[in-house]
């Protein structure tokens, strides 16, 4: 803030001060003349208004709200460029509430930044703490008890895409995932006949039953060696591959649901789920914290 | 002395003066002098002006009246800087006409929101908010999806925004944004527009 403007918020704001006081003053008492009347003499309509000075209690009131204002601006912020003599801002009130709360946390959160996830995530305590992490961060996609939702990986099943080793789990919060599965319509053959004959062939991967279909028998057998083409991601067999995290294909969990149509719909056009980054937003305390809640969750 | 009240108080003229003086005087040493501080005109080194996508995003937001639930400004309390982010300053409103900071949270603050959430998710929990977040009491909005952006008024818009509110847009950037608008923005959903605009939100911060 430049001198000028500082100066003139001074001004102004003590002119509003003595404007207030100098008013009141003014109107503080009246004349003996005038007490000696009864009415101020405005009649409307038979009624008259009465002459008397202004209430005291009214009147302390008033000199207590200047006061109060001189007071504070001497204390606080508020003349111009003067910082008031206790020399209070709201980013410091702010940073020592964060202060605070890290002196007491800091001990504890580095404290269980010992132990390794493996172990942490058995302390109840942790597992608590680490409830309240997921509620705040996780919980807007993961579902407020972990169980996902559609294109939302399930975090209690022990059933992973990228691998369920802890540096897998804590690479995963630090710098997020980013699922690349490109439209395989025309790698599958091309035509709305291939897309259904592979889509049943996924399904047949986790349901062998359906291989002894006599109705379905046939588009299994058709889709059989166009898998190559899937398993470049998804491993031979369709067991996937943590590293690209390609799905396990052959466990009856799915992403994006089970039906014909839903695979059908990957086959066309790709999938793309993304993890963001939480390198950024939470320590390196707190996301060991929730790299063991996360552990945990599939192994209470 | 005592009776001067009356010059004032018989005098209309005058007294409509001197309530004109009073009403701005706080006026005038409260507000007037933000005109000229630094910290609210000039916008922080990373805020970025709003491609054409997400200027018609961020007006699809105020049609459908996000701010109404949703605020746009984290205050400098522990627990907001917690939930949220990084609490607001005034550099990263300064090309905001108007700015949408609100004034109630039915929903969470959004001042943060860019790069929080894929934009599958926000497709998904625009659509139907239940899917993903079940106890959601926000209204669905699948219309957007269904709707192409107007772009009618687009390139008024920007202008406006360059000329009027002196946003940092160069001709150049310009004729690119209305390239694209023309281009791979062409068929773009309302949906589309609205996304763009909630993943930018806060970059200026944030850096997502």
């Amino acid at each position: 803030m430049s001198d000028f403007w500082s100066w003139y918020i001074i001004a102004l704001t003590v002119l509003m001060l003595l404007g207030c006081a100098g008013l009141l003053l003014w109107n503080r008492s009246i004349s003996e003349e005038e007490a000696s009347k009864k009415t101020t003499g405005h009649v409307f309509d038979g009624i008259e208004e009465k002459n008397t000075p202004l209430p005291r209690w009214w009147l302390w009131l008033f000199i207590l709200t200047l006061v109060f204002s001189v007071v504070y601006l001497v204390l606080y912020p508020g003349l111009g460029k003067f910082p008031g003599i206790l020399g209070w801002t709201q980013e410091g009130q702010w940073q020592e509430e964060v202060d605070f709360v890290h002196k007491q946390t800091q001990p504890i959160f580095e404290q269980y930044a010992q132990v390794p996830v493996e172990e942490l995530w058995q302390h109840q305590e942790v597992m608590e703490v680490g409830a309240r992490l997921f509620a705040n961060n996780c919980a807007t996609c993961h579902g407020a008890n972990a169980n996902g939702a559609r294109g939302y990986p399930n975090l209690t099943d022990n059933d992973w895409l990228y691998g369920g080793e802890p540096e897998a789990i804590r690479a995963s919060l630090v710098n997020g995932r980013r699922g690349m599965m490109p439209p395989m319509i025309a790698a599958v053959g091309g035509t709305d006949e291939a897309v259904r004959d592979m889509a049943l062939y996924v399904q047949s991967l986790s349901r062998p039953a359906l291989r002894d279909d006599p109705t379905k028998a046939e588009a299994i057998a058709r889709a059989e060696p166009r898998f190559m083409m899937c398993a470049a991601c998804h491993g031979a067999g369709g067991v996937g591959n943590p590293m690209l995290g390609a799905p396990n294909l052959t466990d009856d969990i799915w992403l994006y649901g089970s039906t014909l149509a839903d695979i059908e719909e990957a086959i066309r056009q790709g999938r793309g789920g993304v993890m963001p980054a939480f390198g950024e937003v939470l320590s390196a305390e707190r996301i060991h914290v929730l790299t063991a809640y996360i552990y945990g969750l599939s192994r209470q | 002395m005592s009776n001067a009240h009356e010059k004032v108080e018989k005098n209309v003229g005058l007294m409509i003066a001197l309530v004109l003086v009073v009403i701005s005087l706080a006026g005038l040493a409260q507000i007037v002098p933000l005109f000229w501080q630094k910290s609210t005109t000039e916008p922080l080194k990373t805020l970025r002006p709003y491609t054409a996508l997400e200027m018609e995003g961020r007006d699809i937001y105020i049609r459908e009246g996000c701010h109404v639930c949703h605020t746009q400004m984290v205050r400098p309390f522990r627990a907001e800087t917690e939930r949220y982010g990084a609490y607001s300053v005034a550099g990263e409103d300064v090309w905001e006409h108007p700015f949408l900071w609100g004034s109630k949270r039915t929903g969470p603050d959004l001042a943060r929101v860019g790069g929080r959430y894929s934009d599958d998710w926000h497709r998904v929990h625009l659509r139907n908010p239940r899917d993903v977040v079940p106890e959601s009491n926000m209204p669905g909005y699948p219309w957007l999806e269904r709707t192409k952006v107007d772009w009618e008024h687009t390139e008024r818009k920007l202008r406006l925004f360059k000329d009027i509110f002196g946003v940092a847009y160069s001709d150049e950037m310009l004729n690119e944004q209305m390239e694209k608008v023309s281009g791979e923005w062409a068929e773009a959903t309302e949906e589309d527009a609205l996304v763009a605009y909630l993943q930018q939100l806060g970059h200026a911060m944030t850096g997502r």
